[in-house]
C-alpha cells in the first residue's frame, strides 16, 4: 500500500524538479542574450528592492532586539553579571550570518515571490504568455529574466541592510536599555566578528534571490485552471520558496566556512 | 501552392486525445472559417499553427516550410508572418494601449521612435478607434479590447490573421462590426485569415471555405453553400443548433 502512495509523489515532486531545473537553466542563459529587457527590470529592481525596505526594516529591527534580549539573557544567566559584553560578537555572526538572510528572504518570497507567481499566472490564464509568443517575444526573456535578474541583485542589498539595522537593534537593547558597556561590547565585537561573516550571509542572499523568483515564475508560468489555479500558485509558490530557503540555508551554514582566517 | 497546410496531426492531453489526424488545406488570400463545438479543439488548432504548441505527431507546413521541427528561436522569426486574435483579447494590462500595439513593431521591425508612433495610431485607425493610445486595458470595453488586440495583430502587417472565437461575449452589433472589420481587413490587406467560431452568422458572413472540426478531425471542407448542403447529419445539426442528433457529447 505504502508504495502507491509514495510512487506517484515521488513522480511528481522529479517532474517538478525537472520543470525547475529547466526554467533555471534558461533563465540563466537569458541574462546573457539580447535584448535586454531593461525597463522591466528597472521596474522589477524598484518592486523588489525598494518596495521591500519597510518590511525588511522592521523584521531586521525586531530580529536584532531580540536576539539581542536573548543572547544579553543567556550571558547574565549562565556567565554571571558582568559578562554580557561578550554578547557582542554573537549577535553580530548570528545575524549576519542566519538571521537576516532567513528573514529577507522568507519577507521577500512572502511579498515578492507571491506577487511574481499571481501576475504572471493571469498572464498565463488570460492568454498573455500566448500573445508574447504570438508576437515573436519570448515569455523567458521578455518575464522571467528580468525578475530573476533583480532578485539576484536585491536580496543581498536587502541583506546587507538589514544587517546593518539588525547589529543596531542588538545594540541599543542591551546598551541603550540594559547598560551594557559600550566601549567592551564595541571592543568584542570588533575583535571576533569578520567580513567573511557578511559575506556568508550574501552568498545566501544571493543563493535565496535565486530561489524566490525561479519558483515564484515557475509557478506563474505553470498556472492552470483560472481564478483557483492563480490562487493556489501564489500560495504554493510561497510554502516552497519558504521551505527550501530553510532547507537549503543549512545546508549552505554546513558547507560554508566558519572563519577564512 | 497552399498557404497553411496541416497533415495528420495529433495532440493529447494526458489521456484525452484531442486532435485525432486533422488534415487541412488552406489557399493564399482566402477567409478559412473552422467552426466545432466547445471544447472540440479549435483554439488547440490555431497555436499549432502558430507553433505555441508543439504536436505529439504531424505536420504543419506555412508557405511551404515545415514548421513543428523549429526550435523557438526560429519560431520566434516565423511569427512575423501571423497575426493572433485572442479570444479574450489578451492585451497585456501593464502596458497603455499604444504600447500593446507596438509590441509587435518593436520586435519585428526596426522602425524608429516617431515611425512606431505612426503605424499605432494608422493600425488604431484601421479598426475604427481614435484617441484611445493612451489608455489602459482596463478602462476598455470588451468590444473595444478586441478592437485594440485586432489593430496589436495587423500592425506588423502579417500575412495570415488568426481570430479565435472574435465574436464570443459580443453584443449582435459589435459581433456584427468585428464581422465587417474581419471583411475589411482581407480586402485592404490581402490576408489569409483562419477564423474559429461556432457563431453561425460569423462563419456565414466571412468564410469563403468553411471546414468543421468535430471528434479531432476535419469531417467536411467546403464552401459555405456546399457546407449548407452537406449530407453529413453531424454538420446539419451543428449548422442548425439542434439539441438532439448525433453529436450527443457534453
Amino acid at each position: 500500500m505504502e508504495k502507491q502512495i509514495w510512487i506517484p509523489f515521488l513522480n511528481n515532486f522529479f517532474y517538478e524538479l525537472g520543470q525547475v531545473f529547466e526554467l533555471t537553466v534558461q533563465a540563466v542563459k537569458g541574462i546573457f542574450q539580447k535584448p535586454f529587457e531593461k525597463r522591466i527590470f528597472l521596474q522589477q529592481l524598484e518592486e523588489v528592492g525598494v518596495n521591500s525596505l519597510p518590511v525588511v526594516s522592521l523584521t531586521a529591527a525586531f530580529g536584532g532586539l531580540v536576539f539581542g534580549l536573548q543572547t544579553y539573557l543567556a550571558f547574565h544567566r549562565y556567565i554571571g553579571p558582568g559578562s554580557e559584553s561578550q554578547g557582542g560578537p554573537i549577535i553580530a555572526v548570528g545575524l549576519c550570518r542566519e538571521l537576516i538572510p532567513i528573514l529577507v528572504g522568507l519577507m521577500v518570497a512572502g511579498r515578492v515571490g507571491s506577487a511574481m507567481a499571481a501576475e504572471i499566472g493571469t498572464m498565463k490564464i488570460t492568454e498573455q504568455i500566448d500573445a508574447l509568443l504570438s508576437l515573436g517575444a519570448s515569455p523567458i526573456k521578455y518575464l522571467v529574466v528580468p525578475r530573476v535578474l533583480a532578485s539576484l541583485i536585491m536580496v543581498p542589498c536587502l541583506t546587507l541592510y538589514g544587517d546593518v539595522i539588525g547589529i543596531f537593534g542588538g545594540f541599543t537593547y542591551n546598551v541603550y536599555l540594559m547598560h551594557v558597556n559600550q566601549t567592551l561590547y564595541v571592543q568584542n565585537t570588533l575583535k571576533y566578528f569578520e567580513i567573511w561573516d557578511v559575506s556568508v550571509g550574501l552568498i545566501k542572499a544571493v543563493v535565496f534571490g535565486l530561489v524566490i523568483a525561479i519558483v515564484g515564475c515557475w509557478q506563474g508560468m505553470t498556472t492552470e485552471g483560472g481564478a483557483e489555479g492563480v490562487g493556489r500558485a501564489t500560495t504554493k509558490s510561497v510554502v516552497v520558496a519558504s521551505i527550501s530557503i530553510l532547507i537549503l540555508n543549512f545546508f549552505l551554514s554546513k558547507i560554508l566556512p566558519a572563519t577564512l582566517k | 501552392m497552399s498557404k497553411i497546410k496541416i497533415v495528420d496531426l495529433h495532440k493529447s492531453f494526458g489521456e484525452k486525445k484531442v486532435l485525432k489526424g486533422v488534415n487541412l488545406e488552406i489557399q493564399p488570400g482566402e477567409t478559412m472559417v473552422i467552426i466545432g463545438q466547445s471544447g472540440s479543439g479549435k483554439s488547440v488548432l490555431l497555436k499549432h499553427i502558430i507553433g505555441i504548441m508543439k504536436p505529439d505527431s504531424g505536420k504543419i507546413f506555412v508557405d511551404g516550410q515545415e514548421i513543428t521541427s523549429l526550435s523557438s528561436e526560429e519560431m520566434m522569426k516565423l511569427s512575423r508572418k501571423f497575426g493572433m486574435l485572442f479570444q479574450g483579447a489578451a492585451l497585456f494590462d501593464s502596458l497603455t494601449v499604444a504600447e500593446n500595439v507596438a509590441f509587435g513593431l518593436r520586435r519585428h521591425t526596426n522602425l524608429s521612435e516617431e515611425e512606431i508612433k505612426e503605424m499605432v495610431t494608422a493600425s488604431l485607425e484601421r479598426v475604427g478607434l481614435r484617441g484611445v493610445e493612451n489608455l489602459l486595458p482596463y478602462e476598455l470595453s470588451g468590444g473595444m479590447k478586441k478592437r485594440v488586440g485586432l489593430a496589436r495583430a495587423i500592425a506588423y502587417s502579417p500575412e495570415i490573421i488568426l481570430y479565435d472565437e472574435p465574436t464570443t461575449g459580443l453584443d449582435p452589433i459589435r459581433a456584427d462590426a468585428i464581422n465587417d472589420l474581419i471583411l475589411q481587413l482581407k480586402k485592404d490587406l490581402k490576408v489569409t485569415s483562419i477564423v474559429i467560431t461556432h457563431d453561425m452568422n460569423t462563419t456565414y458572413k466571412v468564410a469563403d471555405r468553411i471546414a468543421m472540426l468535430y471528434d479531432g478531425r476535419i469531417i467536411e471542407v467546403g464552401t459555405p453553400e456546399e457546407i449548407k448542403n452537406s449530407a453529413n447529419p453531424v454538420v446539419q445539426q451543428f449548422i442548425h443548433g439542434r439539441a438532439t442528433g448525433p453529436i450527443a457529447e457534453w
